[in-house]
């Protein structure tokens, strides 16, 4: 155990642990070029879980994979700063960046089967990150293992620790993919779609270890999904994308009660069982190709609200309330940009 | 008289057996009952692995069960023989979960949706070109998109031709089997909607086949709750939601993520030593049972 818990005397609460700014990602697909991740700027505090939510092609993860540096040709990072713990991990050197990875940021994937070597067994996994990181010796890696696989509830660690992938079951394969994350004691962890390959019962158990955990390991948690119910109950900040860009972000209790961005709204409104009658509410329009995007707003053609300004420019990302910003021209007039969108501005002038 | 009556079913399945291991058997579904009326939506919920799609496809026979009884209209689709069968799925058919891989990728669109007119021989070439772009525009797609394969196509339309070649041949009743989880947030509201507003227009009866709760409690007037291949508890929609009996039927209503961030968390897990598979279905309340 390193970090957690020496600061003890210090209030670290607001501390900025992670800041991404400006990310810019695309993929080099010839004949038409995609920006996957467009000016993507967010922030997480120590302690703090902030839930990016979007749907599939929205960029929520390709912005994971590009702050992890796992992006695979031809998709590449071509401007912005990815600050973790004081300073910036794009221009890292390969090696140093294998330390940030696993030791500084965990990372847990969708489907834990896919993600563990079927011919390793469960102490395996967990004993190599502690190995790569020199966090343990041969020996003591297995203690480590069982005592990992027991705070994420796994019964029996002891034998556990000897089976194969395949012996467990989908929830349980995630609760080891979780101790994999954890084994180094990592402040952050990244988590893609956790829940999304688990039954419902199998889901809402995930999501209270994760919770736990976070509070056991002192951990923040950046956690990536499409399910907005996930979100509702296990983030404290919300930042929605949509195409490639972040269209709305702020507190969860914020952006669910008083959502400001028409696709947010939309989203909401789509949950079935809100409201009366048997028509759900629909976002109309297909998700746009990221090869093809429409000029503007990248909303607007499936937007209830737009306006005739809605497809002249791409409209700034500001600050409507406080914490609470969105990218939209309805609310162009209650505000004005804020230094983040300001900011934005001035480094898009400046060559990387 | 029911449309659809689905008595005592039972689909094992043989696992295993090597040259040293025993096989076992894999009760998918035991001893499964319900009946569905005509013009109903009937949800069936559980979890994967508990049975609940191996039903769909026994009743249309695509696997056929171990024993029991599906009626439809009053007649036993078990005991039907090859040219009855094909005559009867004419009037059931199915939409699947995954429009990816449950179009053929070498077909255009239009030869998805007429194959089904083709097989059956009905109509002549040219009617059966017009009556092919009369169901792209009832399932809400434009008949010049006629030509396109299905990978021009986004999730939700490919749903949409899977649905339009369901809806060829004039069914009465339309098994979907998880027929959005694959599609996106914005885009599964748009294909419940249709498939509502198709039920409207076409008296069509569905089962619904679905782990999503919410989706269920929205759209299901009835709904059954499976649980390692046997029904736990079955009822109105409404009663079985705001008093569920059966203790998976409330670990699973509880587990339905909040969408608001206030809502007071309450989750129940479920104690496997309460469920005992040998309990019968008895009637908790008005057309409510569980098996408690």
């Amino acid at each position: 155990m390193t970090a957690a818990g020496t600061g003890a005397a210090v209030d670290r609460t607001d501390e900025v642990l992670l800041s991404v700014e400006h990310l810019t990602t695309v993929f080099d697909i010839p004949g038409h070029p995609v920006v996957a991740a467009d000016d993507v700027s967010l922030q997480i505090r120590r302690g703090e879980t902030l839930g990016l939510v979007g749907e599939s092609g929205s960029g929520k993860s390709v912005t994971a994979f590009s702050i992890l540096r796992l992006l695979q040709s031809p998709g590449r990072t071509i401007r912005g700063r990815v600050v973790f713990q004081g300073r910036d991990l794009l221009p890292l050197p390969e090696r140093e960046m294998r330390n940030v990875r696993g030791a500084g940021i965990g990372l847990i994937f969708q489907e834990p089967m896919a993600a563990l070597n079927p011919v390793m067994r469960i102490g395996h996994h967990i004993g190599e990150a502690l190995l790569v990181h020199g966090m343990a010796t041969r020996r003591e890696a297995r203690a480590r293992a069982i005592d990992l696989l027991r705070a994420v509830r796994i019964t029996e660690p002891e034998k556990r620790v000897d089976d194969y992938p395949h012996q467990l079951s989908g929830g349980m394969r995630q609760r080891v993919m979780i101790a994999v994350a954890l084994a180094c004691r990592p402040p952050l962890v990244i988590a893609d779609e956790p829940t999304t390959a688990l039954d419902v019962t199998v889901q809402a158990q995930i999501l209270e270890l994760l919770r736990e955990m976070k509070r056991q390991f002192d951990l923040s948690l950046l956690l990536i999904t499409h399910d907005l119910g996930v979100i509702a109950e296990t983030a404290d900040r919300v930042a929605v994308m949509y195409a490639g860009r972040i269209v709305e972000h702020g507190p969860v209790r914020d952006i669910f009660r008083n959502p400001l961005h028409p696709y947010t709204q939309g989203l909401i409104d789509s949950i079935p069982g809100q409201s009366a009658g048997t028509r759900l509410q629909a976002i109309e329009g297909v998700v746009p190709n990221l090869a093809a995007l429409p000029p503007g707003c990248t909303f607007a053609p499936r937007c209830p609200h737009r306006m005739p300004v809605c497809t002249t420019a791409v409209p700034a990302l500001v600050d409507i309330e406080p914490q609470h910003a969105a990218r939209c021209y309805l609310h162009s007039d209650r505000t004005e940009p804020s230094q983040d969108s300001a900011a934005a501005l001035a480094s898009a002038t400046r060559a990387r | 008289m029911p449309l659809v009556e689905v008595v005592n079913l039972v689909k094992h399945f043989e696992r295993g057996g090597g040259l040293f291991a025993r096989k076992t058997l894999l009760r998918a579904v035991d001893d499964v009952s319900f009946s569905i009326e005509a013009g109903e939506t009937f949800g069936l919920v559980g979890e994967s692995g508990s049975g609940k799609s191996t039903i769909g496809r026994c009743m249309l026979r695509l696997i056929e069960p171990t024993s029991g009884h599906v009626r439809f209209r009053g007649e036993d689709v078990l005991s039907f023989d090859r040219t009855r069968m094909r005559a009867a799925r004419r009037d059931m058919q199915m939409v699947f979960q995954d429009p990816y891989s449950s179009l053929n990728p070498r077909m255009r669109a239009r030869d998805i949706v007429e194959e089904p007119l083709a097989i059956h021989r009905i109509g002549a070439k040219a009617e059966r070109r017009e009556r092919v772009a009369e169901l792209f525009r009832l399932v809400g797609l434009d008949p010049a998109h006629l030509e396109r394969y299905p990978h021009e196509f986004s999730g939700g339309q490919r749903q949409r031709i899977g649905l339009a070649r369901a809806l060829a041949l004039n069914p009465s009743f339309i098994i979907a089997d998880e027929p959005v989880s694959a599609l996106d947030v914005s885009i599964q509201a748009q294909v419940i909607n249709l498939l509502l507003d198709l039920q409207d227009r076409l008296q069509l009866t569905y089962l619904f086949i679905a782990h999503d709760l919410r989706l269920v409690r929205h759209i299901c007037s009835r709904v059954a709750v499976m649980y390692l291949g046997k029904i736990v508890e079955s009822g109105a929609t409404a009663s079985i939601f705001a008093a569920p009996q059966h203790p998976y039927t409330r670990a699973l209503l509880s587990a339905i993520p909040a969408t608001d961030p206030d809502a007071p968390r309450q989750r129940i897990e479920l104690d496997p030593a309460l469920v005992r598979p040998e309990t019968p279905l008895r009637e908790v309340g008005p057309g409510h049972y569980a098996a408690v």
